[in-house]
């Protein structure tokens, strides 16, 4: 907190004045969030195409002419790496990291805010290095969004050449922008709060950004190693990861170097990343439902704990995506124990989510639908994990549409819930206006039932052996021809869930012109981003005086209150009970 | 008060899919009963908890709808409750993991006198290598891989020479020997993986890796790649067929070692000559293929690809389907040739004619058929030339309507489909992609211009 003394005593705010410094180059970190939000939606769009073209091929293998082998794993990789780093990762992040951070802490702005520009500008290079792949000579890179060598960089893989270069490039600078921002939001979280707002004062929300924000700066630095020594094997002839070897008849000059090398170090990013996007949405939907449940989060220390601990886990547990690829398989009793013990604290989440609903006062608003649905959904995809993780299991659901169906409802379909939950939440603070309340019910149904209509059924493909990543089945004797109808089914889910996402982006883009407006705090939460001034917020946020916290972010249904919400910037009042105070 | 229902008729409904679902794991066929035993453990504890988180959350929901008179009960903590969940979860998380580490320590540990067997895995296609009578593999090396010595056998030590190579893509085992499947990759990353054995494990080129199993039933098992190895990565299948010992020893009989391999003559092109003369009748003197009786260039040909093809029609693998009428009339042809010798001798003679530039017949976009060509580029080379290590034959200079009845009979499985037929059977799955006629034309209009 040593920044808020001169955050606190500010004479002017000197507020941007042209369109551009405003809008375009601006430093404030909430345009900044729109931008990378936008950006991020707009990416995310084009990834979701790309799933509609493969379920196209999976459901109907012979009626489309524009899909052939190559193009189909070109849509898998993109698919897959657009929605994990480029979406994911930039939209909890750099969108509602930059956006919530200072709100929620009572500070006026991040810290480096010339970086936190600079951070957005990186990130947009590097989207825009990643869809140029697409139109260079041989496409996108093929290689699966796990871009393993030696396959990503020897000819037989689509986009081997100028594609698996612009792909790593790609990365790298996004990495640039990552770690500009990452390092803003740390410190923010450490130096910028403001008076009263100790660190178990936080709302869940800055708990998670922050955790997985360290995560990130610990972990991307292990894909950045990767992607050079990989552009390095490609572009010198250099063998990190690359043995001798004989590519499609021809002996090439590699020798000495390792593929399982590349592995661990991708895993050893890869595994973290996934509580990179598991956390924020974690902290997100605590704070979704402690609000719209009226009631506080249940155990706040313990939540708080779990997400720390699940943070430091997740360096330990990487290896369990490699239970099958040739590693030491000695390896797997390690991994195997450390996997499953990770489920323990994410199970207390879950628990406690729960019991945050249980004697609440429940509103079913849209934000409070989505969060149910995560909370559903990430329950089946944390329980389809512990087959995963347990290594004998693994062995014969490796590689099938098991793993697809697991890792799309815990980390696909679950943090979107929170995402959309988040987005509709904090959209009346954002625009000032209300969205259609009718529309975001019917955009939440179509998605929360139509992705369960794709994925279970999915999970039973892997029972059967179904490999992923297959252009087409052709006739395997294991495989019955009811699985091809199953196929179809998931397709046209995928379409009506797809399709159906344009209710969203209607209803968020005419609600900004036709909404009824929010008024302050329509929602009547607790926590500091809703208590501003202004609504949106202005630059600097707080006008003159940064807010007093006086009490922890989950003051619900405060017996002797006068009404169910205290605010964290009202002062103790000798009628409430001083029960749930959380100082550290 | 929807979503109280959703979420009670989706906890119903998985249970009631779960149970009614036709799409389970395939009938075992291996020792591995274990794994499915971990499974099912798993399966109940997961279920349990699944169908109590959620039925306890509608239950909280339903009841605590809102109501604007009521204020919600102030319980920030309850620190007895939470650690009973954290004890109970840890209890059920033990539960599931005991089984699964031990079951992972047999599958780490081979059992002692386990046969062996090197499955090689190299872009699009599988092969097989026995230790033979000496029981030692002997040793390769990257290095010595070329059209001669596929397996990169080392010329250095003589263990190898006994080896047995099975250029094929299936191989025998015996029924209830456990055997240890040594893994080898030529290029790149592969996964050698039999659903009913439950077993996988990739294939890492630079180092050997392995699984093992013992098989239990009796009967012919698909194998897949399952791990992403390239643009034909879904074409790489191979079989493993359990034998009893009888069965097996007659497989194993007719499997060549690598001394035997070696010991092959070249084929005699001038005896080649004088067999030719039949062929001549419909693929004309030179080899150069006359549309008048639908017979194709052979003079591009390599000798490989011929042997095969003839072997094929010899074995009843290809021109055995009623609806391929040219592949038919190959047969009794192919069958003039007695024994490999003739088969060798006659495709010595065909390499040695000069092969013409066919006239073109077919019209089409040859921009497309580029985009097209990217896909069959993989195997068949940028420039059409063909590629022995792939058994990938030469395109550029072949007639192009003997190629478009070809991709139409692979297209409708009138080629290919047998399950001998490996590079056969890629074919299927890959002129699948092409859907119409159209894109055959606009294909063979772009290979016409190589």
């Amino acid at each position: 907190m040593q920044n808020v003394a001169i955050a606190d005593q500010i004479d002017e705010l000197h507020d941007p004045q042209t369109f551009i410094t405003k809008y375009i180059w601006s430093q404030d970190h909430k345009v900044i969030a729109i931008q990378y939000g936008l950006t991020a939606i707009f990416v995310g769009l084009i990834a979701l195409a790309l799933s509609g073209l493969m379920r196209l091929q999976l459901g109907f293998p012979d009626a489309f002419d524009f899909i052939n082998p190559s193009d189909y794993l070109q849509f898998v990789t993109m698919h897959g790496m657009i929605m994990v780093i480029y979406l994911l990762t930039a939209l909890l992040l750099g969108g509602f990291g930059n956006y919530l951070i200072p709100l929620m802490i009572g500070a006026r702005d991040m810290v480096f805010p010339f970086l936190n520009m600079l951070s957005y500008w990186f990130y947009l290079v590097s989207v825009i290095v990643l869809l140029t792949s697409f139109f260079v000579p041989g496409g996108p890179t093929g290689a699966g969004w796990t871009l393993y060598p030696p396959q990503a960089i020897l000819p037989g893989t689509p986009g081997y050449d100028w594609g698996i270069i612009l792909m790593l490039v790609s990365l790298a600078i996004f990495i640039v922008a990552f770690t500009m921002g990452g390092l803003n939001y740390v410190t923010t979280v450490l130096q910028a709060r403001t008076h009263g707002m100790t660190l178990m004062r936080m709302p869940l929300t800055i708990w998670g950004i922050f955790t997985a924000t360290v995560l990130g700066l610990l972990a991307f630095p292990a894909l950045l190693v990767s992607a050079i020594m990989m552009m390095l094997d490609k572009t010198l002839g250099t063998s990190f990861f690359m043995p001798a070897l004989v590519s499609l008849g021809e002996n090439l000059d590699y020798s000495g170097g390792s593929p399982i090398l590349f592995q661990h170090l991708f895993w050893f990013f890869g595994h973290p990343e996934v509580y990179i996007v598991a956390l924020p949405a974690f902290g997100m939907v605590s704070d979704v439902l402690a609000t719209h449940a009226r009631k506080s989060i249940f155990g706040y220390r313990m939540m708080v704990w779990a997400i720390v601990v699940i943070g430091g886990l997740s360096f330990f547990v990487w290896a369990h995506h490699m239970y099958v690829s040739g590693m030491d398989p000695a390896f797997g009793f390690f991994f195997a124990t450390t996997t499953l013990i990770i489920a323990v604290p994410t199970a207390i989440k879950v628990y406690n989510w729960v019991l945050t609903l249980w004697k609440g006062n429940i509103q079913l608003t849209v934000p409070m639908l989505f969060a149910i649905g995560f909370i559903f959904t990430f329950t089946h995809g944390g329980l389809t994990g512990l087959f995963l993780g347990n290594v004998t299991i693994d062995l014969p659901l490796s590689d099938t549409y098991f793993v697809v169906a697991h890792f799309h409802m815990v980390m696909g379909v679950s943090p979107i819930m929170v995402l959309f939950a988040a987005i509709y939440h904090w959209y009346p603070l954002l625009t000032g206006k209300m969205f259609d309340e009718r529309l975001g019910k019917i955009h939440f149904w179509f998605t929360f039932l139509g992705t369960y209509a794709i994925y279970l059924p999915m999970h039973y493909l892997g029972f059967l052996g179904v490999p992923r990543r297959y252009f087409a089945m052709g006739s395997m004797d294991f495989i019955p021809d009811s699985a091809q109808t199953l196929n179809q089914s998931i397709t046209i889910s995928a379409l009506i869930v797809g399709f159906s996402q344009l209710i969203f982006l209607y209803n968020v883009f005419v609600s900004l012109r036709n909404g009824k407006p929010a008024g302050h705090n329509p929602w009547g939460a607790t926590s500091l981003e809703w208590q501003t001034p202004d609504v949106p917020p202005r630059h600097g946020n707080w006008g003159p005086k940064l807010p007093q916290v006086y009490r922890w972010a989950y003051d619900y249904g405060v017996p002797g209150a006068k009404e169910d919400f205290i605010p964290q910037n009202h002062p103790v009042t000798d009628s409430e009970r001083t029960a749930g105070e959380h100082d550290a | 008060m929807k979503i109280v229902v959703a979420l009670v008729l989706l906890v119903i409904g998985s249970l009631v899919f779960h149970w009614l679902s036709p799409w389970w794991m395939t009938p075992l066929a291996s020792n591995w009963s274990a794994i499915d035993t971990t499974i099912d453990i798993t399966l109940y504890i997961t279920g349990v908890v699944f169908v109590a988180v959620n039925l306890f959350m509608a239950w909280a929901i339903f009841r605590y709808r809102y109501d604007p008179s009521r204020r919600s009960h102030y319980e920030p903590e309850n620190k007895k409750l939470e650690t009973w969940l954290t004890v109970i979860t840890s209890v059920g998380v033990a539960a599931m993991l005991a089984p699964g580490l031990v079951v992972w320590a047999d599958f780490v540990n081979v059992p002692e006198g386990a046969d062996e067997m090197e499955v090689v895995g190299a872009q699009w296609a599988w092969s097989y290598r026995l230790p033979g009578d000496d029981g030692v593999l002997g040793e390769v090396d990257s290095t010595f891989v070329g059209p001669l010595n596929p397996f990169g056998m080392s010329p250095n030590d003589p263990a190898g020479n006994d080896d047995i190579l099975i250029s094929s893509n299936e191989v025998h085992l015996l029924i209830d020997r456990p055997v240890k499947f040594l893994l080898r990759s030529k290029d790149v990353l592969h996964n050698f993986a039999v659903p009913q054995f439950r077993v996988k494990m990739d294939l890492v080129p630079g180092m050997v890796t392995y699984a093992w199993a013992t098989p239990t039933v009796k009967g012919k098992y698909d194998l897949l790649c399952m791990e992403l190895c390239g643009i034909a990565h879904y074409t790489m299948r191979g079989y493993v067929v359990v034998d009893e010992q009888e069965d097996y020893d007659s497989w194993l009989a007719k499997q060549q070692t690598w001394s035997e391999i070696q010991s092959i003559p070249p084929g005699d092109a001038i005896a080649g000559k004088a067999s030719y003369a039949t062929c001549a009748a419909c693929h004309g003197q030179q080899g150069e293929g006359l549309v008048a009786f639908n017979s194709p260039g052979l003079a591009i040909l390599p000798a490989w690809y011929i042997t095969r093809q003839i072997e094929h029609f010899k074995y009843g693998i290809r021109g055995a389907n009623e609806g391929d009428t040219f592949g038919q009339q190959m047969v009794p042809m192919a069958n003039m040739l007695a024994d490999a010798a003739a088969i060798r001798n006659v495709t010595a003679y065909i390499e040695t004619l000069v092969p013409e530039k066919p006239v073109d017949t077919i019209e089409g976009d040859p921009h497309k058929g580029a985009a097209y060509y990217n896909t069959c580029g993989a195997c068949h080379g940028a420039k059409a030339q063909g590629n022995y290590a792939l058994q990938a034959p030469p395109l550029a200079g072949q007639d192009d309507w003997y190629l478009k009845r070809q991709l139409e009979n692979f297209r409708l499985g009138l080629r290919g489909a047998h399950k001998g037929d490996t590079y056969g059977h890629q074919m299927v799955l890959m002129a699948r992609s092409l859907q119409n006629e159209q894109s055959i034309n606009d294909l063979l209009a772009y290979l016409n211009t190589l």
